[in-house]
Order: C-alpha cells, then structure tokens, then sequence
C-alpha cells in the first residue's frame, strides 16, 4: 500500500539522457523551465514539445510513468485554468451567470495548462533517468563556486544524499511497524479526521525512535571512517562532461534560439 | 481452529520493473494445536506467507481457510482474523510506544473493543505466560526494559489478544543465548500449557528441531519439504543445497554413518546422540 508512493523516483536504465553528466542535466532543466516562460505564442510550443517527446523517447522511460507524474497535479492544473478562464479581463465571448468567459482568458488559460504540463514532464525526466546520489554530486558540483561566499556545498549535498537514502528505508518501517499494529487490530483506514490523527500516534512513536536510533548509528559509523566533510575530500566517481553533454548543450543553445526567435513572428 | 492455505501465488509490485515473485503456489494444512516450524532463507518468503494467514497480505491468486471461512474475500472480518491468528513480528519491540507496560499490552483488546475487565484480565494473563509482573507494568516504561525483556511485553501485546493460533516471525533474532532460549522455552509453554497453535518462524534448525512437531521447509517462494524434524533431517542433501544445514548432532551422526558407524541418522538432541553413541560403543564390546 505505503509503497505505492513514487517520490522522485529513478528508473535505472542505459540510455544517452542516462548517462549525460548530472550538472548539464540539472542545467538543462532550469533551461527548459526558462524557455517555457521566454515563449509567447502556441506555435513557439511546437520546438520544445518535439524536443520532450524526442527525449522520452531516447530515454526509454515508458509513457506510463511520465503521465503517472501529471496525475497528482491535475487537480491544480485545472484549477489554474478555470482560474484564468474566467478572471481574466478582455473581450467577452461567453457568460454563464456572473461568470465572463474572455477570449484573453482562453488563451493564458491554454499557455498555462501547456506550460505546467510541460514543466512537470521535463523536470520528471531529470529525476527519472538521474539516480539520486548522482544529482546530489551534480548539485554539489554546480553549488561548489559559492564556497567562497561560505555557502557549504558538500554538507548539504551530504545531507540531502543522506535524507534520500533513507525514504525508502523509512518506507518499508512505515509499512512494517503498520502492519504490527494492525496485527494488534490498530485501524488506520477508518473514522473521522481527529481519530484517525489520534490512531496515527501508534505508528508515529516508533518511527520517530527508530530513526532517531538510526540517525545515532550513522552518524557512529560514519565518525569509525574518519569522515570530516568536505575538505579535500575525493571521490569515487568524478564527473566528466564528455561529447554527448556537448551535443546536450547544443541542443538546449538550439531550443532556446527557437523559442526567442518564435516571439519575432 | 484448522488453517488450509491453497495454493497462494503473491507478486511484490506486480506491473512495475520491480515485479518479483514472493510466493509460488503455495499450499499448506495446519491442524488444531500442532506446533509448526517455519524454516527458510533471508527471501525465501516465509515472512510474506505468515502475513497471509492473518490477512495483512492478499494473494494475487489462491485461497486461505481459516476455521473454513475464506478469508481472502472481499467484505472479511479481518479485526476477527487478527483476534484469532496472533502474529508477532520480527524485532517486535520496535512496534512499542506506550508510556507504561501495562497500556502497550493493552493495545490490542483495546482495539478489539472489551471492557475495561476483561481488558485487565487479559493484560493480567498476558503478561504472566511470558513472565513479566502485573505491578511493575504499571508503573515502568517499556522502553526502560533490556532488549530480551521488551521483546517479552510486545508477545504479550500479542497474546493480551487471546489468539488460538500464535505466528512468531524470528522470535529469537538478536538476542544473546541466554535470551534465545528463555524464550524459546516459553514458546513452548505456550503451546504445552495453554493449548496454542504456534507457528514459529526461523532460519535456524537448530531452535526449532528440539521444539516443534512438523518443520515446514521454504525456498525461493516455494514450500519444499514437509515432514516431522526427523523426516525432513533425512532430505539433509536437500537442505545443504538450498543452504539450510541441519543441526550439528544430526550432522556428527552422518558423519560417523558414513565412516561405517552403524548408528541411527535421525538424532536430533545431544542427548539422543549420546545414547545412540554408547549403545554403539557398548554393542561393540559384546562383538
């Protein structure tokens, strides 16, 4: 049941957007979400939908779990377009009631479901093709510069290492210290709100010992091998970009040109 | 309270590339008042079958009977299952998280819905099959108790639910000899004072061949061997292959057999393999 839940999840595979060095892919993305915004016309949407599709294709990652991502933001994406359909002002098409249906209103209502929807499925692929140790090394790396001005790259790359590690640990402990209180008849499905928040206290209080206890016996056995942070620390994989990243860049130099030529028209 | 499980097939996350197979037609009887050992490997899923049989785990496919009523249908009493087919999982201390004893083991007949007597009778009776104190619980904190003890009160959080059938899934993980077989004898008051049909879950022969009644072998999410300990000892080439061994005396009896030592293959205690040994050695003499 619990383990159902699909945060961020990877999909190991061997494909070229797998293997692209995590820094251009994470670049890449905030690219991609820029451009999304710079593009003022539908018919500068054409470029960037034909790249998505190209990269899920190339990426091998199935349909199924790119749309699996859209699903839990369908209700915020339809409440933006009812949103700008009926609150934006300009020349009235049609009116229900007090309601006014603007023609502008349609249009940012369209810009704004094809923008979230291409936002989403662009920054799933990142998560989806990028194991989470490799995006943190990416993240480290890119947030290396800002040492200097005392922003401390490693330690948080450490930790959100750390925090990914242990959701799907913490999952299966969700789910095995549920099923033993359920075992002792706990009821965690039914009754209203404030007995359901009461109902949870079973499960809460061991999951808080346990990983308190877990967080002890990392931090013990990381001290045993010496670890000390950041300084002069080396690594096993180093990243590399290499020519398909230069391609990748290419392609993104490429995307943005369209959509700043595609304002022109 | 007979248990009939026919054939069970269930698939971890069926319909995503993490698809894998835990149980493979599975099929088991187990009678009134019998004492089973569950043996198998790290993932050999005799974990994920114990959670069958009090419904916490529906089977992709296959039926479960429990007392005749299929309890892999849709509208079940699985509160009434769960009072019937105790199951205490692996580390079960983990699943404190009460201030006092007395109010964890409580839990589950508070769930059940008793009166607060009856509740007080079943806590009272708990906790003396596994010999902890009634005033004491009160007063002390589960979490102040050693690892050996506090694995004690989570049973007894267990069996405050009265079940006829107790499944205990490792029982003895983690704890030092001494703790091991304190508990294991109190397993095994369990089923001989109190009537309990009990299922105990291990990887060790050696615990569960001195207990139980029938073993119950697992591999790869199949049930491979079946019998009484000295039936299933037999198949020893089968259990060296899948990796389980048998227990040390049984091994030592083999040994000696195949250096030409006539005596029985079939022991299973120390006790018995002395004997066996001495009526050789005694035998021989009068050669």
């Amino acid at each position: 049941m619990i383990k159902d839940i699909t945060i961020g999840q990877y999909l190991p595979g061997e494909s070229v957007v797998h293997k692209l060095d995590p820094r251009v892919k994470i670049m890449a993305s905030f690219v991609f979400i820029i451009d999304l915004f710079i593009i003022n016309n539908f018919l500068g949407y054409i470029p960037v939908f034909l790249f998505i599709a190209s990269a899920v294709i190339i990426s091998k990652i199935p349909f199924k779990y790119i749309f699996k991502g859209l699903k839990p933001i369908l209700a915020i994406i339809i409440i933006t377009a009812l949103i700008n359909i009926f609150l934006t002002t300009g020349t009235v098409i049609y009116s229900i009631g007090p309601l006014n249906i603007t023609r502008e209103g349609v249009k940012l209502a369209g810009f704004m479901v094809i923008r979230l929807i291409l936002l989403i499925v662009g920054t799933s692929l990142l998560t989806l093709t990028t194991s989470p140790i490799s995006l943190t090394d990416g993240i480290e790396s890119l947030l290396s510069p800002f040492k200097r001005i005392g922003v401390p790259a490693h330690e948080l790359a450490m930790m959100m290492t750390i925090a990914l590690r242990f959701i799907p640990t913490l999952i299966d402990e969700t789910d095995k210290i549920m099923k033993a209180q359920m075992a002792r008849g706990a009821d965690f499905e039914s009754g209203n709100l404030i007995k359901r928040a009461k109902n949870l206290v079973p499960l809460l209080v061991p999951l808080f010992i346990s990983s308190f206890r877990r967080a002890d016996e990392l931090a013990l056995a990381m001290e045993a091998r010496c670890y000390r942070g950041g300084v002069n620390r080396t690594r096993m994989k180093q990243l590399k970009v290499e020519r398909r990243d230069f391609a990748a860049i290419a392609v993104m130099v490429l995307l943005v040109a369209l959509s700043v030529l595609s304002r022109f028209i | 309270m007979p248990i009939k499980v026919d054939n069970i097939t269930y698939i971890y996350m069926k319909g995503t590339p993490f698809e894998s197979k835990a149980l493979d037609k599975v099929s088991l009887d187990i009678e009134d008042g019998e004492f089973i050992g569950l043996i198998g490997h790290t993932g050999s899923g005799k974990s994920t079958l114990v959670q069958h049989i009090n419904g916490l785990l529906k089977p992709t496919s296959g039926k479960i009977y429990i007392d005749g009523v299929d309890i892999t249908g849709k509208d079940v009493n699985l509160k009434a299952i769960r009072q019937k087919v105790g199951l205490v999982f692996q580390y079960p201390e983990h699943q404190l998280f009460e201030e006092t004893i007395y109010k964890d083991v409580a839990f589950g007949p508070k769930n059940l819905e008793f009166d607060e007597n009856t509740i007080d009778s079943r806590v009272r009776k708990a906790l003396k099959m596994v010999g902890l104190d009634y005033e004491e619980s009160k007063i002390k904190s589960p979490f102040d108790l050693s690892g050996g003890q506090r694995r004690r009160v989570a049973i007894a959080g267990v069996l405050a639910m009265d079940p006829k059938v107790l499944i205990l899934d490792e029982p003895t993980a983690g704890l030092d000899p001494k703790g091991r077989d304190s508990i294991l004898s109190e397993i095994k008051l369990l089923h001989d004072k109190y009537g309990k049909t009990i299922i105990l879950v291990s990887h060790s022969m050696e615990d569960v061949a001195k207990l139980v009644d029938r073993i119950i072998v697992m591999n790869e999410g199949k049930c491979v061997l079946t019998g009484t300990p000295r039936e299933v000892f037999k198949e020893a080439d089968t259990l060296i292959n899948i990796g389980l061994g048998i227990p040390q005396v049984t091994m030592l009896a083999r040994k000696l057999r195949q250096k030409g030592i006539n005596i029985r293959d079939d022991v299973l205690t120390v006790q018995e393999a002395k004997r066996e040994i001495i009526k050789y050695l005694r035998g021989k003499k009068h050669d």
